[in-house]
């Protein structure tokens, strides 16, 4: 069930690289659980420990002026790679609610949507600056409001974002996608009928 | 006027919302690591799976490689994922591979191995190289739990339609050289973000010539460019894959099917938002340097300096590969020494890539220090290869020959990189610690795998099989 997002003002927390990964966000042998949350410890393992698990004290998450922050900014192409949607709940569990970047893969923009964690996709040079003033004054707030469709960055700076209307909807009112479609329930049963009896290779089934 | 993938999804339309369709999707394949959450959501809201007969489950993340596999798993976590998976397939009535089963295998591989993958369906898994199943001319995609679940309960996505990119390639490819080289070429030209938002058809006559198998391993990166969706339009190659398999239409059917599946094929005239050439008879072996598949050169290239980069966030991610992978610019690629060799994985453990790795390996020895695996993508691959002496060509020049699994793609299972190892690889991404906590991937084909592994280096295949 996802959660409903409105607005959020919280401590930005820069991530000044391009292409992370899922793989970085949440290594392969965290993906071993069978539950959603919990995942957390787990989120940018690599990046947050060292080979002896010490915390490396500047990567951003673990500076204590980023400490509690629930906004990420990061570069181009958020969240390649892997499908793994443990990505997203691990990057909830530790407690962020958005993201910001300039673009993200498919498979993670969809994933964020379907757990009410908001992608904000702003121009390369808007979320630049974005970061630089975040590294310049570690702790200052962004507030993020979705209702408004805008970002306001540390300096009173304001960003405005697009968004699909139904995912803004969904986001706002949490709501239950797979409750909506078992609405279309008749068309999907007439879909099938009509499907099996033109292709009916395509409905036999294999024996386990 | 349209494109092979607009006709597939016009086909599949079953309603619409604003620009969004409901998409019916035809066949789902299942595995241990993305779908407990699903099973759990659906029982949670008390929802029953929609259609069992149109999903396939098998586990082949979590699964050691070794023999005793069937009688025991050490890693209580896998073990539990496992359980968890054949419970769930056992319990809604889900077809399912066990890991005894001679069929079990990586998902991608047993799908088309069954037949379930045919022309012109909608095909999905938990899984971002779904899209190696877009190879038969079908639109294929890797998705998230919360989908998975979805079309667990609805046997349907809401999708909007993707941008059409056409990739052609032209020219033969020289001996050695294969479609993972091809792939790799792309990526680099493309980018690793490249391809999103985008579907990708590759055509021309290079693509036209390949076995099934290695168009599979050209869809299976279209992932590494950023695109959900690798498409190949079916032919006479894929007619004859397909026949006689499991779930491929039976005699009775199969002439309207095959009738069918000609009319896919993109039409002359239809528009495309971005075409691509490759001119794929001057390719070169491939090999990569960094920790982005979009980090490949030909093999008789160089580490590259990041300072003669000029925008400096590409040379910022540049410089942190390099510090990742322990490499200064300028190192000759055939000079990086490796630790370990993995054969196997989605991307290129079929049948034909394991002929072609032992074509390399046949009379010759993995070189001293060096660890090298081969893992078949499936029980059927591996009987396959047993059945031709693949299996004796690998063991007699010292390489491990192993059971059917993910294995050391993606250090999940037992088979993974210790810190600073170095690996020559067939798999398909080279992030950090893909392969495990600080290994280090060069991503390459099986036959270049299997010539690192006798040189104990990165080794050009054309002088090593010479």
């Amino acid at each position: 069930m996802r959660e409903k997002f409105t607005s959020l003002s919280t401590v930005g927390v820069p991530m000044d690289r391009r292409n992370v990964d899922t793989d970085a966000i949440i290594p392969a042998r965290y993906l071993k659980t069978i539950k959603r949350t919990g995942l957390g410890e787990g989120l940018f393992f690599a990046w947050r420990y060292d080979a002896d698990g010490r915390e490396r004290p500047d990567f951003p998450l673990n500076r204590p002026s980023f400490r509690g922050g629930r906004v990420l900014v990061a570069g181009e192409n958020f969240g390649c790679g892997s499908s793994r949607e443990h990505a997203v709940w691990a990057l909830m569990d530790f407690g962020f609610r958005a993201v910001i970047a300039p673009s993200y893969s498919d498979i993670f923009h969809n994933n964020c949507l379907k757990n009410g964690m908001l992608p904000v996709t702003l121009p390369a040079a808007e979320v630049r600056a974005l970061i630089d003033a975040l590294l310049a004054a570690p702790g200052s707030r962004v507030e993020v409001d979705l209702p408004g469709q805008t970002v306001k960055g540390p300096k009173g700076d304001v960003h405005r974002f697009s968004i699909d209307a139904f995912a803004k909807t969904c986001l706002l009112e949490g709501l239950d996608e797979i409750a909506l479609t078992l609405k279309s329930s008749p068309e999907i049963d007439r879909y099938e009928r009509e499907r099996k009896a033109a292709t009916p290779w395509l409905f036999r089934d294999l024996r386990g | 006027m349209a494109t092979m993938f607009a006709k597939i999804w016009d086909r599949h339309v079953v309603t619409r919302r604003g620009d969004d369709v409901l998409l019916y999707i035809d066949r789902q394949l299942v595995h241990e690591v993305t779908s407990p959450q699903a099973f759990e959501g659906l029982r949670l809201a008390g929802r029953p799976v929609r259609r069992p007969g149109a999903i396939l489950a098998v586990p082949d993340h979590n699964v050691p490689t070794t023999p005793d596999r069937a009688e025991r798993i050490d890693d209580r976590e896998s073990r539990e994922q496992i359980e968890a998976l054949r419970g769930n397939a056992l319990g809604a009535g889900v077809p399912f591979f066990d890991i005894s089963d001679p069929r079990q295998g990586i998902v991608h591989i047993i799908g088309p191995e069954a037949g379930l993958v045919l022309p012109g369906i909608t095909i999905v898994c938990g899984d971002s190289h779904t899209g190696t199943l877009g190879a038969f001319g079908s639109i294929a995609f890797g998705i998230g739990t919360s989908e998975v679940e979805h079309v667990l309960a609805t046997q349907s996505l809401w999708q909007r339609m993707p941008r059409q990119m056409r990739v052609t390639v032209t020219g033969a490819l020289r001996p050695l050289v294969t479609p993972k080289d091809a792939i790799l070429a792309v990526i680099a030209r493309i980018g690793a973000s490249g391809g999103t938002g985008y579907a990708i058809e590759f055509a021309g006559e290079t693509v036209r010539r390949m076995s099934m198998e290695g168009r599979m391993t050209v869809c299976n990166m279209t992932i590494e460019a950023g695109a959900r969706f690798g498409l190949v339009a079916p032919d006479e190659i894929t007619f004859a894959y397909l026949n006689g398999r499991p779930l491929a239409p039976p005699p009775g059917m199969w002439d309207a099917a095959v009738a069918d599946w000609k009319t896919l094929p993109s039409d002359a005239g239809a528009a495309w938002d971005r075409e691509v050439a490759l001119d794929a008879s001057v390719l070169e072996p491939h090999v990569t340097w960094g920790t982005s598949p979009q980090d490949a050169l030909p093999v008789g290239g160089s580490v590259p300096d990041p300072a003669a980069q000029a925008d400096p966030g590409e040379r910022d991610r540049m410089r942190r590969a390099l510090e990742y992978m322990g490499l200064v610019p300028g190192t000759r690629l055939t000079d990086i020494p490796v630790d370990k060799v993995f054969i196997g994985s989605c991307t290129n453990a079929r049948i034909e890539d394991l002929r072609a790795a032992a074509a390399v390996a046949k009379g010759r020895k993995v070189a001293p220090g060096v660890t090298a695996l081969v893992v078949p993508g499936s029980g059927l691959v591996k009987k396959q290869a047993e059945e031709e002496g693949l299996d004796r060509v690998f063991l007699d020049a010292g390489f491990q020959w192993r059971l059917p699994g993910c294995s050391m793609c993606l250090g999940m299972n037992p088979d993974k990189l210790k810190p600073g190892e170095r690996c020559a690889s067939t798999s398909n991404r080279n992030f950090e610690g893909r392969q495990g906590p600080g290994g280090r991937t060069h991503l390459m084909s099986p036959p270049m795998a299997a010539a690192a592994a006798v040189a104990g280096r990165i080794a050009d295949v054309r002088e090593v099989a010479r």
